[in-house]
């Protein structure tokens, strides 16, 4: 191995686990959270749908980057003191929430309302209808638009170099001023970064394929 | 037939109702009993798919009372919900569950509303299969039936829960025309077993041979109650004797 690769290399892997953490954990977030602004979002209760509506309004239109600053160096002047890592995580999942809980309002919607009028006749309480006839019927045409939360915000957690997270990204920065070598350690970055989102793309597709409708 | 108010099963009094600003029931008085077969005619628009959507409260009225075997009709949540286990419905569009076999289509509500055991209730639900000539059909997704057989299966789902009354919704309207016999034989032999039926249909056929009673609507107005014979052979209002020239006439 020439002379600095391994240099570069190294870091980059520790990079990459704070990538990785970040990813798993921020979009575990984004999930719980979107359901629930789903659920506010169609519910029959007007107050939440505006609190529902007016987060997507404000979350999903703001520059990712923006929040993160706004996080990182609002929180502290507040009074809220968390990590780094936690903030930057923390900010992430609320971003990306917001679309989440679009995706899942449009695969709600993709469910014929015959379907819940069905369950409903036969007795089916409204929890029972969403629980056994519509979400499993919406989740089949929400697998590819979460896969593609999935994979925006797996790249998306390279702005969090910006504000001093040493992620893989922040780490191809410091290789790249530390030993000169720029192409060496993007380029292994991008490597890392493809692997993870093709790697997405084709879990979502096996998962499709498992919950398709036959016909 | 007892036109008594106490043995009524579903009971409809001055009932309104308005989508915004168009009002689309008015006043209506309507009685089904036990064993009767009640066959709600009238040209599109007239109100009576909203008179059966409103039996089970799938639509709300203004004003009005509606009863369920003396109880008045709930609000939403779980008593509504355990009423409607005992009102089957069948949808002019099926409304079949897509996800789900046939068979799993059946024994949903039996399982998941009425507790019955999974045994059982699969047991129950090829016995209803069978009886609307479907047995093969229990393992078959919803669309890969064809519209005849999928209007069958949805009866025989209304059937799984043992309903007190059956409620169709214009079953046959969605139907390519040689696929509407074998639903209406389903209908009819029902109504010959002396299953209570609230339909809404435009097939004249079936409403001169199973029904007890013809209620004619126009604009939201019951505007002649009758046995099949009498409103077929002597219709008493100008408009019932236009509607059946129109619909009769090839």
């Amino acid at each position: 191995m020439p002379e600095g690769i391994r240099e570069v290399l190294g870091p980059l892997g520790h990079g990459l686990v704070l990538t990785l953490a970040m990813t798993g954990l921020a979009f575990a977030g984004a999930l719980v959270l979107g359901v629930l602004l789903a659920v506010c979002r169609i519910s029959p209760v007007p107050p939440l749908r505006v609190l529902g509506t007016g987060y997507v309004t404000v979350f999903r239109n703001v520059p990712l980057l923006v929040l993160l600053v706004l996080f990182v160096f609002g929180l502290p002047d507040v009074g809220l003191l968390f990590s780094l890592f936690a903030t930057v995580t923390l900010t992430m999942a609320l971003y990306w929430a917001a679309f989440v809980c679009e995706v899942l309002r449009a695969g709600i919607r993709t469910v014929p309302f015959g379907q819940a009028e069905a369950a409903r006749a036969l007795g089916l309480t409204a929890g029972q209808s969403i629980r056994h006839i519509i979400l499993p019927q919406a989740l089949r045409s929400m697998v590819q638009p979460l896969a593609g939360v999935f994979i925006g915000l797996a790249l998306s957690t390279s702005l969090a170099a910006a504000v001093g997270v040493a992620e893989m990204t922040g780490q191809a920065q410091f290789t790249t001023l530390k030993y000169d070598q720029p192409l060496t350690g993007f380029a292994a970055t991008t490597v890392v970064y493809v692997l993870i989102t093709l790697t997405s793309g084709l879990v979502a597709g096996r998962i499709e394929k498992r919950v398709a409708i036959h016909r | 037939m007892s036109q008594s108010g106490k043995s009524a099963l579903v009971r409809l009094d001055k009932v309104n109702k308005s989508f915004g600003d168009q009002q689309v029931l008015h006043d209506i008085d309507l009685e089904v009993h036990s064993g009767e077969v009640v066959v709600l005619l009238g040209a599109s628009g007239s109100g009576k798919s909203t008179i059966c959507r409103c039996v089970n409260r799938l639509e709300t009225i203004d004003s009005g009372t509606i009863t369920v075997d003396g109880v008045p009709l709930p609000a939403e949540g779980r008593e509504l919900a355990k009423l409607r286990a005992q009102v089957g419905m069948v949808f002019q569009s099926f409304n079949l569950f897509g996800h789900l076999k046939v068979l799993e289509n059946l024994t949903l509500a039996p399982v998941r509303v009425a507790g019955v055991p999974r045994q059982q209730a699969t047991e129950r639900a090829r016995e209803l299969l069978a009886r609307v000539g479907l047995a093969d059909k229990a393992d078959a997704y919803p669309a890969q039936l064809s519209g005849g057989q999928q209007q069958r299966v949805a009866i025989a789902r209304a059937l799984a829960m043992d309903p007190r009354l059956l409620l169709f919704d214009e079953p046959t309207s969605a139907l390519d025309p040689e696929m509407i016999k074998e639903v209406l034989d389903v209908m009819v032999e029902l109504a010959a077993e002396g299953m209570t039926m609230l339909v809404v249909t435009h097939e004249m056929g079936f409403a001169r041979r199973a029904a007890d009673r013809i209620v004619f609507l126009d604009q939201g107005r019951i505007l002649e109650t009758g046995t099949p014979q009498e409103f077929f052979e002597a219709p008493r209002t100008e408009r019932a004797r236009d509607f059946l020239s129109k619909i009769l006439s090839h």
